[in-house]
C-alpha cells in the first residue's frame, strides 16, 4: 500500500462518499442546490443529467478540484479521476504517465506495467502519448487511475469522445476492472444505456438536485432485450426531458 | 474493383438485350448513363510524397542560392556590376582563400566567437533563472516580470553607452551587450511558456498526487521547453546582431574590427567575405537549435513520424 487508507468517521459508518447539503454557485448561478449523496464502498453510481446541469461540477467537488463550496463532504483519501479528455502529459512516456505522482521505484514501475497489461497496452509502455489512438489514450488514463487502487473512482464522461465500437469495448474493460478492484465508482455520463449497463444505481441531476434515484436490479448479462431494461430506459429519458419512443 | 491508380472509372450503361423470343427487355437500371468520375490515386497525389525524392531535399534547396551566385558571376563578367562596388563571386572566393590562408579571418572569428559564446552562456543562465523565478512563484513574478518588461521595451543597443560607462571599453561591455540581448529573449519566451503550460494537465497532475517538485520537473519544465527553444533561437539571432554593434566599439580583434578595417581601406571584397561568414554563422546557429529541438522534443514530432 502506497497511501494510508482513509480513517475517517465515514469509514466506520460504512460509506465511501458522504456529501451533505452541498451548494455551489458561480456568481448568481446556483449549480448545485443543497445536494446530498451517500455512496457505499464498491457501489457503482451513474450520474445523469442534461448538459449544464452540474454533473461535472459535483464530480469536481468530490475530486477536491473546486473549493468554495458550502456543505460537508467526505471522500476517501485514495481516489482517482478520469477526465473526458485523457489529459496525458505528452512529454512523458505512457508508463511514466501511469505512475505519475508515485515514487519511481522498481515495484511501482512493475505495478504500472501490470496495470497497463490490464488495459491491454503493455506493449505501448514506452510510447509517446501522441502516438496513441483516442481509445488507447483513454485506456492509459484509466490505467493511471486504477494503478492507485482507488477507493473512489471518479469518471467524467470518460468515453464521450470515443466511437460506438470502442465504447462497447471500454464498457467491458471498465466492468472487468471494477470487478477486480471493487472501488466505489461515480460515473458521469449522458448515455442512458451506458448508465443502465454499468451502474448499481442511477441518479438524475435536475436543477441542482437529485430528481431521480433509481437502483438498477437487472440480471447479470444486462441487455436491451430485457424488457425491464427498456422500461428503465424510458423512465430515465422521460426524467431527462426526452420523449422516449 | 478498379485499382485506385486508374484515373477513370467508366460505368457503362446496361444494354437492353433482345430476349430469345425477340421482345426487348428493359434496362436493369431505370436511368443508366455514363458516369465519368475523376478518380485519383491518393498515394501519389497526397500532401506527403510516397517515395523519397531522387535528389535529397537539402540539395534541392541549394539550387536557389547557387543559381543566384551564377547569375551574379555572369552579370559581373558582362560588366553590368561595377567591381568596385560589387565584386564577382570568384573575386570574393579568392579573397576568402587569402584571409583564410593568412590566418587573419580565423583570428578575428575566434575573438568574436569567444564573445558570443560567453555572452550566450551568461544571458541564457540569467534568462532561465529569472524565468523560473518569475514563472514559478508569485513573489518572483512581482519582483522580476515588470522590470523585464521595461527592459524588453528598450531597444537593447541603446544600452551600449551605459554599458561602456559601467564597464569601460574592454571586452566587458561587448559581452554584456550580447548577454543582455540573450537574457531578454530567453526570459520573455521561457516565462510565457511556463505560464502557458496547459492548466488542465497541471490540474490532472495535482489530482494524482504530484507534489510541487515533481510538478516542476515533470510537468512545467518539459511543457515550457518548446518555448525555451523558441527563445534560444531568437537569442542566437540577437546575439549575432549585438556582436556587430558591440564590435563597433574599440575592438582589437573580431569580425566587426575586420569589417571596419575593410570599410576604411575600401576592401569591398573583404566585406562580402564577412557577409558570407555572418550568413554561415547564422545558419549554423539555426541548425543547432533545430538539432536541439529534434533531440529534446521527440515527443512532439512523434505524431508526424507515426
Ligand atoms: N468556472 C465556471 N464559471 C462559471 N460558470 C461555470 C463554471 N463551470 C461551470 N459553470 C456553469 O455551471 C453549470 C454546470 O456546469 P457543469 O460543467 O457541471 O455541467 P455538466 O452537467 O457537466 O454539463 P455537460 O454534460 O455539458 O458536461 C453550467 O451552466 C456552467 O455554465
Ligand atoms: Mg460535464
Amino acid at each position: 500500500m502506497r497511501h494510508e487508507p482513509a480513517q475517517s468517521p465515514h469509514v466506520l459508518r460504512g460509506l465511501a462518499v458522504e456529501a451533505r447539503n452541498v451548494t455551489k454557485a458561480y456568481g448568481d448561478r446556483v449549480v448545485l442546490n443543497d445536494f446530498s449523496l451517500d455512496m457505499r464502498p464498491s457501489e457503482f453510481v451513474a450520474l445523469l443529467g442534461r448538459s449544464g446541469s452540474g454533473k461535472s461540477t459535483f464530480l469536481r467537488v468530490l475530486g477536491a478540484l473546486d473549493g468554495d463550496v458550502e456543505g460537508r463532504v467526505w471522500v476517501p483519501r485514495r481516489r482517482a479521476i478520469v477526465f473526458q479528455e485523457p489529459r496525458l502529459m505528452p512529454w512523458l512516456s505512457v508508463l511514466r504517465n501511469v505512475t505519475l505522482g508515485l515514487p519511481q521505484t522498481r515495484a511501482v514501475k512493475d505495478h504500472g506495467l501490470t496495470t497497463l497489461a490490464e488495459v491491454g497496452l503493455e506493449s505501448r509502455a514506452d510510447a509517446w502519448p501522441r502516438t496513441l489512438s483516442g481509445g488507447e489514450a483513454q485506456r492509459v488514463a484509466l490505467a493511471r487511475a486504477m494503478v492507485r487502487d482507488p477507493h473512489l473512482l471518479l469518471l467524467d464522461e470518460p468515453f464521450g469522445a470515443l466511437d460506438a465500437l470502442t465504447r462497447i469495448r471500454m464498457h467491458g474493460l471498465l466492468r472487468a476492472l471494477y470487478q477486480r478492484h471493487r472501488p466505489a465508482v461515480l460515473l458521469v455520463t449522458h448515455d442512458v444505456d451506458e448508465a443502465i449497463l454499468l451502474a448499481d444505481r442511477i441518479l438524475v441531476l435536475t436543477d441542482g438536485r437529485i430528481s431521480l434515484n433509481a437502483p438498477v436490479d437487472l440480471a447479470a448479462p444486462r441487455g436491451l432485450s430485457d424488457p425491464r431494461f427498456g422500461a428503465l430506459r424510458r423512465r430515465l429519458l422521460t426524467e431527462l426531458g426526452v420523449d422516449a419512443a | 474493383m478498379t485499382p485506385l491508380s486508374t484515373s477513370r472509372l467508366r460505368t457503362t450503361p446496361v444494354q437492353a438485350q433482345p430476349a430469345s423470343d425477340g421482345t426487348a427487355i428493359a434496362p436493369v437500371l431505370a436511368s443508366t448513363r455514363v458516369v465519368d468520375l475523376d478518380l485519383v490515386d491518393p498515394t501519389t497525389t497526397g500532401a506527403v510524397p510516397a517515395q523519397r525524392p531522387a535528389v535529397p531535399r537539402w540539395l534541392q534547396r541549394l539550387a536557389g542560392p547557387v543559381l543566384l551566385v551564377l547569375l551574379w558571376q555572369v552579370l559581373s563578367i558582362t560588366g553590368l556590376f561595377d567591381p568596385r562596388t560589387t565584386p564577382a563571386p570568384v573575386t570574393v572566393l579568392n579573397t576568402a582563400a587569402g584571409v583564410l590562408g593568412s590566418g587573419e579571418l580565423q583570428a578575428h572569428l575566434q575573438a568574436s566567437l569567444a564573445r558570443v559564446l560567453l555572452g550566450l552562456a551568461i544571458g541564457t543562465a540569467l534568462g532561465t533563472v529569472c524565468a523560473l523565478a518569475a514563472g514559478l512563484s508569485r513573489w518572483g513574478e512581482n519582483l522580476i516580470d515588470a522590470n523585464m518588461e521595461v527592459l524588453h521595451a528598450v531597444p537593447k543597443f541603446a544600452f551600449l553607452p551605459v554599458l561602456i560607462a559601467w564597464f569601460g571599453i574592454g571586452e566587458e561591455p561587448k559581452v554584456a551587450l550580447i548577454a543582455l540581448a540573450v537574457w531578454i529573449s530567453i526570459y520573455i519566451n521561457t516565462y510565457s511558456a511556463i505560464r502557458n503550460v496547459d492548466a488542465s494537465l497541471v490540474e490532472a497532475a495535482r489530482t494524482f498526487g504530484v507534489g510541487r517538485r515533481e510538478l516542476i520537473t515533470s510537468i512545467i519544465l518539459p511543457g515550457a521547453l518548446p518555448g525555451f527553444l523558441v527563445g534560444l533561437r531568437l537569442a542566437l539571432t540577437s546575439a549575432w546582431l549585438a556582436l556587430i554593434f558591440a564590435e563597433t566599439v574599440n575592438a582589437p580583434a573580431g569580425l566587426g574590427r575586420m569589417m571596419s578595417d575593410a570599410r576604411e581601406y575600401f576592401r569591398i571584397d573583404v566585406i562580402f567575405v564577412l557577409l558570407g561568414v555572418y550568413a554561415g554563422l547564422g545558419l549554423l546557429s539555426l541548425a543547432l537549435v533545430r538539432f536541439l529541438e529534434a533531440r529534446l522534443l521527440g515527443w512532439r514530432r512523434a505524431f508526424d513520424a507515426a
